[in-house]
């Protein structure tokens, strides 16, 4: 596929202040053509701050944003080629399904007949044809999702925002949609911006996340990437459970006194004094705490001289009993060498 | 005790629902109802020509003499009235009801929310004399005209018919301005709260979905904030239809049919053509109801 000349969104030393507050600080950031990335971040983290600048629902206090090459920073939200699905589905209470849907194409004075035949197209993509005559209070929480996806998408805008649109589902219909909008996103081939607090969520469907904190942008790359080479101590915590180890035990291990991070899956567990391969790190400690949630059990290691690393093991073999009469056992934690992500200080 | 007494009504949620409910419903029914009522049927009696006793046979010509030219000018001067006012109304009442649902700071939308409540705590009497003089002849408002060098304007405007008068305390365009004034209130309250209660992610999708502001306020805010005009105009309209103190004070010799009534029921001594007119306003506001709920005005309830 050839590379397109200009990024669909290019951050370019973006700040929104609320006074004193930085809800966005001197952000620097490309969103490429097509791809589905995510902003993640807890709540206040200036995620949603900048998917607002993105629809024009605010603008930046500095800087500049551009879609396909073109500055929007002072466009008002109806001159720019983008379209959001909101949090709380926003959609016209006035409105049947169809009116809802219809909408964007109304605005632009495209007649009865095309529209009508483009609503039913839309109905169709998100599977709910049959629909366009109801309220959107006669429907559920996911029909309604899908009808705000299709009131969107029929606009056929150059980005597509979403922010948080699954929060408010419950997890089976949430893994369902997560599923169904990466499908969507790939057959239409829009770029899709997804605001998200879930980084399970944001792992699952996203082609490249951006992990804000504190309004600034600490990282951006695959699922892969920030899972597996967190760039600092904040993103190994927020992306997935993370061990950090410093002090002594690290000097012992890598002959530095640099902090670094260990995945609780990468971490086995076996009994005190269990002979290990030469490419492991091992430590012993005592098990404190034992979760057992069925698929897997998580362990809560206090390692001798250092802190409470948490290791998850799969049930592969044991069961309840075996993992919860483990409390209090000492045990040997061994991790491959590679496995460590060693983090900037 | 107290606990006995919750704990008993808890078990019997129904004897609650008619201890909380009776009473206002006993008023309702018993005070409001059976006065309109009552109304209703004094109209279909009649008064003896020659000795003014009132004769208690149903009859319909009581009825029949609304529809005499004099009356049916009286129903349309007053109609028209209301419509003006609550047109009016509508038109100041709407851009600052809007400021304050969506724009004000909480602090100032406590102010002005009790800028605009502050005239009803004073006595709705003083505050049309007050208007009285502001209106009159050599009052504050024609000096001012004069000051602005508009003198002629109001001269002009005075002399249209049907519009003007003597002076703007004897015309129905003084009375149009006061009963615009005294229900304003009542036409930004329910406005405001119908604002309140339209979600500011609506009208971000709106314009995200390519609505110019004039679009949005069209296909959204308007047939969103709908039942809160309807609710104000019903305040305005109703008021205005049912008012007998501002012609009073402001009118000329052609009557409103409050005034009506009120001479009817009084020095008139017929009370069933007063009881008969006053059927008037309830039925007008029942038609615009209907009319209303035709026009979709409350499917966004």
């Amino acid at each position: 596929m050839e590379t397109p000349a200009h990024p669909a969104i290019l951050f370019d030393k973006v700040s929104r202040h609320f006074g004193e507050v930085r809800a966005v600080d001197d952000v620097d950031l490309e969103i490429r053509d097509g791809e589905f990335f995510s902003l993640l971040g807890p709540s206040g983290s200036g995620k949603t701050t900048c998917l607002r600048m993105i629809a024009g629902f605010d603008r930046p206090t500095a800087g500049r944003i551009l879609l396909h090459g073109q500055d929007v920073s002072s466009l008002p939200p109806y001159e720019r080629d983008i379209n959001t699905v909101f949090q709380d589905y926003a959609l016209f209470p006035h409105m049947t399904v169809a009116g809802n849907i219809a909408y964007g194409l109304m605005v632009k004075g495209v007649p009865r007949a095309r529209r009508e035949a483009q609503v039913q197209e839309m109905l169709d993509l998100v599977r709910l044809p049959g629909f366009g005559a109801r309220k959107p209070s006669q429907l559920s929480g996911g029909q309604r999702q899908r009808v705000a996806l299709a009131r969107a998408l029929i606009n056929h805008p150059k980005v597509l925002l979403l922010d948080e649109p699954l929060g408010a589902l419950d997890l089976k219909l949430r893994q369902q949609m997560q599923v169904e909008l990466k499908s969507i996103q790939q057959r239409v081939g829009i770029t899709f911006i997804f605001v998200t607090h879930d980084q399970e969520e944001a792992l699952t469907m996203s082609d490249r996340i951006a992990v804000f904190h504190e309004g600034r942008l600490l990282q951006v790359g695959s699922p892969a990437d920030i899972y597996e080479r967190p760039a600092s101590a904040f993103v190994a915590g927020f992306v997935g459970t993370s061990n950090l180890v410093s002090g002594d035990v690290a000097r012992r291990m890598t002959g530095s006194d640099q902090t670094f991070s260990i995945r609780p899956e990468k971490i086995h567990v076996g009994p005190a004094g269990e002979v290990t391969a030469g490419n492991m790190y091992t430590v012993e400690g005592v098990i404190r705490d034992v979760v057992y949630l069925g698929l897997f059990t998580r362990y809560l290691v206090q390692i001798d001289g250092g802190s409470e690393l948490v290791v998850i093991e799969q049930n592969l073999k044991s069961t309840s009993m075996d993992v919860l009469s483990a409390r209090g056992q000492r045990v040997r934690l061994a991790w491959a060498k590679d496995h460590i992500n060693v983090l900037a200080s | 005790m107290l606990t006995r007494v919750s704990t008993y009504l808890y078990r019997r949620p129904t004897l609650l629902l008619a201890l909380l409910l009776g009473p206002p419903m006993l008023y309702m029914v018993v005070v409001y109802l059976g006065a309109l009522f009552s109304l209703l049927v004094n109209g279909f009696f009649s008064i003896d020509d020659f000795s003014g006793v009132l004769v208690r046979q149903l009859t319909l010509r009581t009825y029949a003499q609304i529809f005499n030219p004099a009356n049916r000018e009286i129903f349309f001067r007053t109609a028209t009235m209301a419509a003006a006012v609550t047109a009016a109304d509508a038109l100041i009442a709407f851009p600052l009801a809007y400021y304050i649902a969506k724009f004000a700071s909480p602090r100032l939308k406590t102010w002005l929310l009790i800028a605009v409540t502050i005239p009803l705590w004073s006595s709705y009497l003083v505050r049309v004399y007050a208007w009285k003089l502001i209106l009159a002849k050599e009052g504050i408002l024609s000096w001012f005209l004069g000051v602005l060098r508009l003198t002629g304007v109001l001269e002009w405007v005075l002399e249209l018919p049907g519009v003007g008068g003597s002076s703007l305390s004897l015309s129905p365009l003084g009375m149009f301005i006061v009963f615009a004034y005294v229900w304003l209130p009542y036409m930004v309250l329910p406005i405001q709260t119908a604002l309140e209660r339209v979600p500011a992610s609506l009208l971000d999708a709106s314009s995200d979905l390519g609505a110019r502001p004039a679009r949005t306020f069209r296909s959204v805010i308007l047939p969103l904030s709908l039942p809160g005009v309807i609710a104000g105009s019903i305040f305005t309209f109703s008021l205005t239809l049912g008012d007998f103190i501002i012609p009073l004070a402001l009118g000329n010799s052609k009557f409103f049919i409050g005034q009506a009534v009120y001479s009817y029921q009084g020095t008139g001594g017929n009370v069933p053509l007063a009881a008969a007119m006053t059927m008037g306003p309830v039925v007008i506001m029942i038609l615009y109801l209907l009319l209303a709920r035709r026009m979709g005005a409350f499917d966004a309830l």
